[in-house]
């Protein structure tokens, strides 16, 4: 089954490590994930300056994992992560600002990702929100 | 065809990004002709407010989005009659009433759900 995955919520909450756990479950079931979207908090799940106790799971660094090692498509939402100062280097630049916390395998684009991946996929499955 | 996509809009218009980015989603699919419906549900009843002034709380007034949904083609429009009484809000003109079971029925209808 092809799955899309939304992401809303950040790192240190449950529903991020949730989302991970099903998509590791996922790709080892032999189901194709078309792409993972990461919205609103999600976007602080996309973040590489997180840092955690050294006895804590660092998600954040999980998920960079992940992404990288099954090369997925992995989307950041542009104007929710500008909203929550989660920048790569172009923006960080465009904007001037100094602080550059989200590169690859990471890309910032547009909610028309969200839509794409949705019609593209056998099932939506969301993580986080309210 | 195009797969239907329900968004679920449950914040309060002041209670931070959350009541713009879903609406975000829905305009977004809307830009692209997806069928797409809106449900106000739980505080998110609270966009539906009339007389509201966000310069007050120093906001941006979310009504002006919530009036473009008609330019986008988004004609679904629905809100949870229960949430609308529990705030003691009246039936908004924008938005047909549902009760639970009519909200079940309009889930089982989408393809797909985002709840925010």
């Amino acid at each position: 089954m092809k799955f899309a995955i939304a992401v809303f919520c950040a790192a240190h909450a449950p529903s991020s490590r949730r989302a991970l756990l099903f998509a590791r479950a996922a790709l080892a079931g032999g189901h194709e994930i078309v792409r993972l979207f990461f919205y609103q908090d999600g976007v602080y799940s996309a973040s590489n300056s997180v840092v955690v106790p050294q006895d804590e799971q660092d998600i954040a660094r999980q998920w960079r994992e992940f992404v990288s090692a099954h090369q997925l498509d992995s989307v950041v939402c542009i104007a929710a992560a500008l909203r929550r100062g989660v920048l790569n280097e172009e923006e960080a630049m465009r904007y001037q600002r100094s602080a550059v916390n989200l590169d690859a395998p990471w890309e910032l684009s547009g909610l028309g990702q969200l839509h794409d991946a949705a019609q593209a996929a056998d099932r939506l499955i969301c993580f986080g929100g309210p | 065809m195009s797969k239907s996509l329900l968004v679920i809009s449950r914040q309060a218009p002041w209670s931070g990004p959350g009541a713009r980015e879903a609406l975000d989603i829905v305009l977004a699919g809307g830009a692209f002709d997806l069928p797409i419906g809106l449900l106000f549900l739980d505080d998110g009843v609270f966009q539906l407010a009339p007389h509201q002034d966000a310069k007050a709380v120093q906001q941006k007034d979310l009504g002006a989005n919530l009036q473009a949904l008609g330019l986008f083609g988004i004609d679904e429009v629905f809100a949870c009659h229960h949430s609308l009484a529990e705030r003691g809000l009246t039936t908004p003109a924008s938005a047909q009433p549902l009760d639970s079971a009519a909200i079940s029925q309009l889930i089982d209808r989408y393809d797909q759900v985002i709840t925010l």
